[in-house]
């Protein structure tokens, strides 16, 4: 496969930067600065090249773009990646000297290479390959001995090496140090001894492992997913979305007998720069499981029964019908966050005019208010890039949003953005930023406002506390009215969100120029929250009061009353008072951050319906079993983190009668009696644009326009005065407290790793065991005073419950609080969790 | 023969026992220099070093004194000093180390007050273990005695000096590599341009990169002045040169020779240097300046050691190292060793040097065992084109470095001069020499 | 064993402080590494990272391009024999062969009772003393078989003890003083004393201005 080229059409370059170059004799216009292998491209020109990328720093290594420029010894062979267009500047591609040296090093790089182009995987799209046919003959003049190498070596368990075929062009090593961050593979050796390793039991455990196997330009890595698994020439493709999280990596999947094959990262310059990450590249397989949900399922006398689908929505009807005569507040709706923008919009409509419902919740309890979160003014992820100062109060996103991890390394590294990182402990991004604040659990806010203001009390007096803010301040000071970009998530599922909100505001207010990006991970959890997945919104970021009249208009009828939140309809439930929960594609059992509430709540429902792909823990007490088509299987749209909405593509049929949500919604519906009018996906989308004030002028032929394939960032312009308002900020603020301290208990951190239980990754058989063990990480200095220095198994109490953890020394929790991974086997945090407390204390014990 | 008076400029302590010692150094004016020049401003000593111009002694012969007024004007900038010395048959810098550290040291100071650098370091060959020892012995001793640290010698000029072990590779010796290394990093030379190292440099900072004996000449140069040195040689060949003799010779060594003023047939035949060849051989062919630089035949003998006169002829006195072959000497074997240390040595970053050396030594190893053919040597020549374009000397390159094309001029030299034995060796199948 | 031991680790923390950018100390540590445990182990290398903060991979692949870092065990005593070219003019080879076959072991192996580790280097920069070789980086030469047969015996018997350590020392002198001027103060003296140049070329740029005037 060709690489992307990123190279900026030519009526887009700025006369400022422009530089004209003389290019085989003909003048060509160049953007300063900008190599000649990219020059030329856009010309038309296209140079060979192995060791360059376009996403990376030139090395000039391989040799093979060689081509004359003029210096002050007249026309040398040099490099095309590796020497800036300057005015005048002469440059010849087409000289005989050129070809030589081309077809020279080429020749080179055959000498030692295998030539197994037949049983290799790149074959067919392999750069020497390909240019190893226009060349010729070329091999048969070395009759020496090849070097050799054992065959394929494992370098981790998604990855293989095949050394003999590396051609030492770095991308794999310099990506892994340049763009990952994690230089677990380096060159090893000298001369032609070079080979690509990792250090001997220290496998490539890098989270974009995969995108080395992407750039490598020969078949020395592969992926262990995609071995002799299909010849690129049998594979067809689409363009569409990563749903991995919700970054919104462009990617095309790739497909051969109705079963996705692989992904490969689509270079969208606003987004993912071509890079994906391997939960993103390598969850595909769960599609092909033999346990998909293929038929509705009735639950008969304890037992799920295959059913048809009139049977199946007549038992749901039903249920839902005999609740709504208690009252419509008795149906909630769990989950939505997976689905694309137009099912959830369905079902949107299905719950709140229909059904009458205001209590559903795209977010587990474990995101940020959706309403506060909607209202600050959104950056999008160049302008985060791009800040002057990022300030930084989110969960590890190296491990939840990988992708935005990279953007944002790679803007403080090349683009030298400084960072604020806001956090109760050390993360990926850490290494990166400039200043990292610490706060203990459930004070962000109170840093947040001592940042922002010098008279505000700062609670932390050891001197590297103390230093940490000065050196915060004075990089604020220095940007004060500047573009100012803020990420902002939910740090901790261990600590309640108002303290976040709370600091979110301080940053508005001290900053009015500020914008805001959301770090929250669900795939399509902003879609969700825009598309009115929560209680008190409507569709298009408007609140349900606001848009009550126009929403009644075009809907018919609306709840009376603001609904509740998922903690608020586990609650209701827990307290017998809820009839009907409806999960659509969501597991609260697992991903709730209290479990014990979560599990009263289940306990107590009678009638509970599940849609989805699988059964998970909490389909499984589900009354009926609605099957869903799954990621390739159908189209639509899906909204990132920037409120950037894409396209998402059909490749592949789903299993047995499966179906797309918005469909099981329209359908539904019919059995309640009502016509959503969708008969369509396109039918959704145009009711989307004609009715949410967030979508207008966002049309159909708009968003599948190429212009567009990056996707269109919503709103457009300013809203038409017909429609109702988009939220703006509250202005009522609440007043920060501190936590008075226990010395003795430690705060819980705990929040999610990248390798999780989660269904999907379960079903993919090589992520299902990538994941941590789930241990509680306590500084050393904490370990010391319970006698256990090295960790051990320790007893965790918190007033929820009490759990017999490993805890493990890890000097960069800071003292008084203890790490534990959510979602890692074992980890058993949920179980300490109470949704109600604003932060969770714990106390170890030895068991 | 007319032998010109020696001249002893950087080894005159050679003799003397226990040479490395400060007392030694003391008493024989050492640190004087050092003395004149903070006396001095920064742009005088630079420009004795101007008026002597004293040629680079590591290879490339680029004038010190032009080198250092490039060095761009930055808040931060380093000096390092070369002392990784690997080129095959040359041996020089190993005993400016061992047996003068101070003259060394000295040198490094005035070299560092002229460019206003506070922090040196001195890169020493891993392998110069009593080197490194001699080194860091006197370097403690020059700190305990004023001349390194805080205000040295009462003056204003703070500097440290910190020495560098290198750890066996040859590439580490090319200044760009050099720089990798000392980072702590493979050594991989940069691009030149952007990699200047007098723009860009040691992390990233203007730095400066001299040779051992480029900076051991500068005490005696600030002492007595530039002109008195350039009053030494002719033309830009001025001063002395520590020339390194090896080979099929009777009294191998190095000799502290004026230059210009002698011949390559001094060198070797004068009695009291190179004593002739052993046996009263023929001298068939002879190196002149390290193993990247192209062969003479006898008919050159009489070439003055001159920088620019042995350029005009063909070749370079690159490190100054004369390795001299005779009638027992097979050309193949000899080029072959060559060849072979090239392929051992390269960094592996550029194609052509990485496949090509390999592929040369195959085909060159090959020959030399008897199982040569006779198209190899057309493959040969069209093999070292593909890494040297047209083979021109200057030479030319596909590579980033010139390692690279110094990979086929000793195969070129000897198939130039030695054809016929090239033939011998692929009709008889097997080395005529044994 | 492998890890530093106290007190190395005390040479290897002022060897870093030496340096403006502490992965500079990355060979030195290695040296250091291998002096104690005589060669580079895989701890030693994991250790060396967590102290200039790499990953160990990283530590592999800028050790494995160097010829005197070894990552595989050596004996007690190196022998490296050159045979580039001053030496080869001189018989090296011939002494090469000589060794393998006294020694019973062929170039790269270790002798059975790990005393002997033979290698074949290149260019040992004392081509003066051609054929030469070295004892863990001690030079001898010129060397014939009679010479290395001694050097053999000597070295089984002991007696050559001071001049030759262990393999891995290659420099038994510590450095006495850390920096004199830190890191932070050099830019502000380059400031001073850049800002003195320039005065000094002003006033220097001032007087030719003033003579050439006169001369006209
Ligand atoms: C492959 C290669 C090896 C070199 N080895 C050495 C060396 O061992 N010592 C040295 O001083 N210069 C060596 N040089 C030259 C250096 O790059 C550099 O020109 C020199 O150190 C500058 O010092 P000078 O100007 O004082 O000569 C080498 C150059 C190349 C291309
Ligand atoms: S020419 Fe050879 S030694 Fe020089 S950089 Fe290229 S590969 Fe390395
Ligand atoms: S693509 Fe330019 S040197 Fe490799």
């Amino acid at each position: 496969m060709a690489d992307i080229s990123t190279t900026t059409p030519i009526d887009h370059i700025q006369d400022l930067n422009a530089v004209t170059i003389t290019l085989d004799g003909v003048p060509t216009k160049a953007i300063k600065g900008e190599m000649l292998i990219q020059t030329a491209e856009r010309a038309g020109n296209y140079i060979p090249r192995f060791c360059y990328h376009p996403r990376m720093k030139p090395v000039g290594m391989c040799r093979m773009c060689l081509v004359e420029v003029k210096g002050p010894r007249g026309f040398t062979l040099q490099p095309a990646c590796y020497i800036a267009a300057s005015e005048g500047q002469e440059v010849i591609t087409n000289s005989d000297k050129v070809k030589k040296a081309q077809e020279g090093v080429l020749e080179f790089l055959l000498v030692n290479h295998p030539l197994d182009c037949p049983v290799c995987d790149k074959g067919g799209e392999c750069p020497l390959q390909d240019q190893t046919m226009s060349f010729g003959p070329g091999e048969s003049r070395f009759v020496e001995e090849k070097r050799h190498w054992e065959k394929p070596i494992a370098i981790s368990k998604l990855v293989f090496l095949d050394r003999e075929r590396c051609i030492q062009c770095g991308r794999c090593t310099r990506f892994a140090q340049e763009v990952g961050g994690d230089p677990l593979i380096d060159f090893v050796g000298r001369g032609d001894h070079i080979e690509v390793s990792t250090f001997p039991h220290d496998p490539f455990t890098s989270y974009f492992s995969g995108n080395t196997v992407q750039i490598c330009p020969v078949g020395a890595l592969t992926s262990k997913s995609y071995r002799f698994k299909a010849r690129p020439w049998d594979l067809s493709e689409v363009e569409t979305t990563c749903k991995a999280c919700s970054v919104g990596c462009r990617m095309s999947i790739q497909s051969s007998v109705n079963a996705v094959i692989r992904n490969i990262g689509i270079d969208s310059d606003p987004v993912n720069q071509s890079w994906l990450c391997d939960k993103g590249r390598y969850n595909f397989d769960y599609l092909n499981s033999p346990e998909r949900l293929r038929h509705p399922l009735v639950k008969k006398n304890g037992q799920f029964v295959e059913a048809s689908w009139g049977e199946a929505f007549s038992v749901v009807a039903e249920g839902i019908k005999k609740s709504i005569s208690l009252g419509s507040d008795k149906v909630a709706v769990l989950g939505g966050a997976q689905l694309a923008n137009e099912d959830i919009y369905a079902w949107a409509k299905l719950a709140k005019s229909v059904i009458g419902t205001d209590s559903l919740d795209a977010q587990m309890g474990d995101g940020l208010p959706a309403k506060a979160l909607l209202s600050l003014p959104r950056a999008t992820i160049d302008e985060a890039c791009s800040a002057d100062l990022v300030i930084l109060l989110t969960p590890d996103i190296k491990e939840e949003l990988p992708v935005l991890y990279l953007r944002l390394n790679q803007a403080a590294t090349k683009g030298h953005v400084p960072i604020i990182e806001i956090s109760s402990r050390p993360s990926g991004m850490t290494p990166y930023v400039k200043s990292l604040l610490n706060y203990l659990p459930g004070e962000a806010a109170v840093v947040a406002k001592a940042l922002v203001n010098q008279s505000e009390r700062f609670p932390y007096e050891d001197s590297s506390s103390q230093q940490a803010l000065e050196f915060s301040r004075s990089l604020l000071d220095s940007v004060k009215s500047k573009n100012i970009v803020v990420i902002i998530g939910r740090p901790s599922l261990a600590e309640s969100a108002e303290g976040i909100v709370e600091a979110a505001y301080t940053f508005m207010d001290a900053f009015p120029q500020a914008k805001f990006l959301p770090a929250l991970r669900r795939a399509n959890v902003m879609g969700a929250l825009e598309m009115g997945f929560s209680p008190g919104l409507l569709p298009g970021r408007v609140a349900l009061d606001q848009g009550r009249a126009w929403y009644e208009k075009n809907w018919q009828s609306l709840p009376a009353v603001e609904g509740k939140d998922a903690r608020g309809i586990l609650s209701q439930a827990q307290n017998g008072d809820l009839e009907t929960l409806i999960l659509l594609g969501s597991d609260p059992l697992v991903d709730f951050p209290d479990a014990q509430l979560a599990k009263q709540a289940f306990e107590k429902v009678p009638f509970i319906v599940a849609v989805d792909i699988f059964l998970n823990e909490s389909s499984k007490f589900a009354d009926v079993i609605l099957p869903a088509a799954g990621f390739g299987e159908r189209s639509g749209t899906t909204t990132n983190i920037e409120g950037r909405i894409s396209r998402l593509a059909q490749k592949v049929v789903p299993p047995g009668i499966a179906r797309p949500d918005w469909m099981i919604a329209s359908q539904l519906s019919e059995y309640l009696g009502k016509d959503l009018g969708f008969d369509s996906l396109e039918s959704i989308w145009n009711e989307i644009e004609k009715l949410a004030p967030l979508y207008e002028g966002i049309s159909l032929s708009l968003l599948s326009s190429n212009e567009n394939k990056d996707g269109i960032i919503a709103p457009l312009a300013s809203i038409s005065g017909q429609r109702p308002a988009i939220l703006e900020p509250d202005t009522t603020r609440s007043s920060t407290r501190r936590i008075p301290f226990d010395a003795y208990s430690l705060r819980l951190i705990s929040n999610r790793n990248l390798y999780d239980q989660g269904t999907l990754t379960q079903h993919c058989q090589f992520l299902a065991n990538l994941g941590d063990q789930g241990a509680l990480q306590v500084n050393p200095y904490d370990l010391k005073s319970l006698g256990i220095l090295s960790g051990g198994q320790v007893r965790v109490r918190s007033s929820r419950s009490s759990v017999v953890l490993n805890a493990v020394p890890n000097q960069s929790i800071p003292r008084g609080s203890a790490w534990l991974g959510f979602n890692l086997t074992g980890s058993k945090a949920s179980e300490l969790i109470g949704a109600f407390s604003d932060i969770i204390e714990i106390r170890l014990e030895t068991p | 023969m007319t032998l010109s008076q020696p001249v002893n400029i950087v080894s005159s302590r050679f003799g003397l026992e226990n040479s490395f010692t400060l007392d030694t150094y003391l008493k024989t004016g050492g640190y004087k220099g050092l003395r004149k020049a903070l006396s001095m401003d920064p742009e005088q000593v630079t420009q004795q070093v101007l008026t002597a111009n004293l040629l680079g002694r590591g290879g490339a012969g680029f004038e010190a004194g032009r080198k250092w007024s490039m060095l761009k004007p930055n808040p931060v900038r380093y000096l390092v000093v070369n002392g990784d010395e690997s080129e095959p048959a040359t041996f020089k810098d190993h005993y400016l180390i061992e047996k003068d550290p101070h003259q060394l040291i000295e040198g490094t100071l005035i070299a560092a007050y002229a460019n206003q650098v506070n922090q040196a370091f001195i890169y020493i060959r891993g392998e110069f273990a009593l080197g490194l020892e001699r080194v860091q012995q006197a370097l403690n001793e020059a700190y305990d005695y004023g001349a390194v640290g805080r205000n040295i010698l009462g003056s204003q000029f703070s500097i440290d000096i910190v020495v560098h072990p290198g750890a066996g590779a040859y590439i580490c010796g090319e200044e760009t590599a050099l720089i990798e290394s000392l980072e702590g990093k493979r050594g991989f030379p940069r691009i030149k341009p952007p990699y200047f190292p007098a723009v860009i440099g040691l992390y990233g900072e203007p730095t400066i990169v001299n040779n051992v004996e480029t900076v051991s000449n500068l005490p005696w140069i600030i002492n007595n002045g530039g002109s008195s040195f350039a009053s030494y040689g002719k033309g830009r060949s001025t001063g002395t040169r520590l020339f390194a003799l090896s080979g099929r010779v009777r009294q191998p060594g190095f000799y502290e020779l004026e230059m210009h003023t002698n011949t390559f047939r001094d060198l070797i035949y004068a009695p009291l240097l190179g004593g002739g060849i052993p046996h009263g051989n023929e001298l068939t062919a002879f190196i002149p300046g390290g193993a990247s630089s192209p062969w003479f035949g006898p008919d050159h003998l009489d070439l003055a050691l001159d920088q620019d006169e042995v350029a005009k002829a063909g070749s370079m006195l690159g490190s100054g190292s004369v390795i001299v072959m005779d009638s027992t000497t097979c050309p193949v074997r000899a080029s072959w060793r060559l060849v072979r240390f090239f392929a051992r040595e390269s960094c592996g970053q550029c194609t052509p040097c990485r496949e090509g050396s390999g592929w040369l030594e195959k085909i060159m190893s090959r020959i030399e065992q008897g199982r040569g053919r006779e198209e190899d040597l057309e493959l040969l020549l069209d093999v070292s084109d593909n890494i040297s374009p047209s083979l021109s000397w200057p030479p030319q390159q596909t590579t980033i470095c010139v390692l690279g094309p110094s990979i086929p001029p000793s195969i070129l030299s000897a198939l130039q001069l030695f054809r016929d034995s090239f033939l011998l060796h692929i009709k008889e199948g097997a080395c005529p020499y044994g | 064993m492998a890890r530093f031991s106290d007190e190395n680790l005390a040479i290897a923390t002022q060897i870093i402080s030496l340096y403006p950018q502490s992965r500079s100390a990355l060979v030195p540590l290695c040296h250091l590494a291998q002096s104690q445990d005589g060669w580079l182990t895989p701890d030693a290398m994991e250790n060396i990272a967590e102290l200039l903060g790499l990953q160990a991979a990283e530590v592999l692949g800028t050790a494995s391009f160097y010829d005197m870092l070894h990552t595989e065990p050596v004996g007690k005593y190196l022998i490296g024999i050159c045979t580039n070219i001053a030496c080869m003019l001189n018989g090296a080879q011939e002494v090469l062969e000589y060794a393998e076959e006294s020694l019973g072991i062929s170039v790269g192996n270790t002798t059975e009772d790990n005393l002997f580790t033979l290698e074949e280097t290149e260019c040992l920069a004392d081509c003066g003393k051609a054929p030469c070789l070295q004892v863990n980086y001690r030079f001898f030469g010129p060397i014939s078989n009679e010479d290395f047969d001694e050097l053999i015996t000597n070295l089984k018997s002991g007696s050559l003890g001071s001049q030759i350590p262990d393999h891995g020392t290659i420099n038994r002198v510590l450095r006495k003083q850390g920096l004199a001027v830190s890191m932070s103060e050099i830019s502000s003296q380059r400031a001073e004393a850049d800002k003195q140049i320039a005065k000094r070329k002003a006033a220097q740029a001032a007087l030719d201005a003033s003579q050439k005037g006169e001369g006209k």
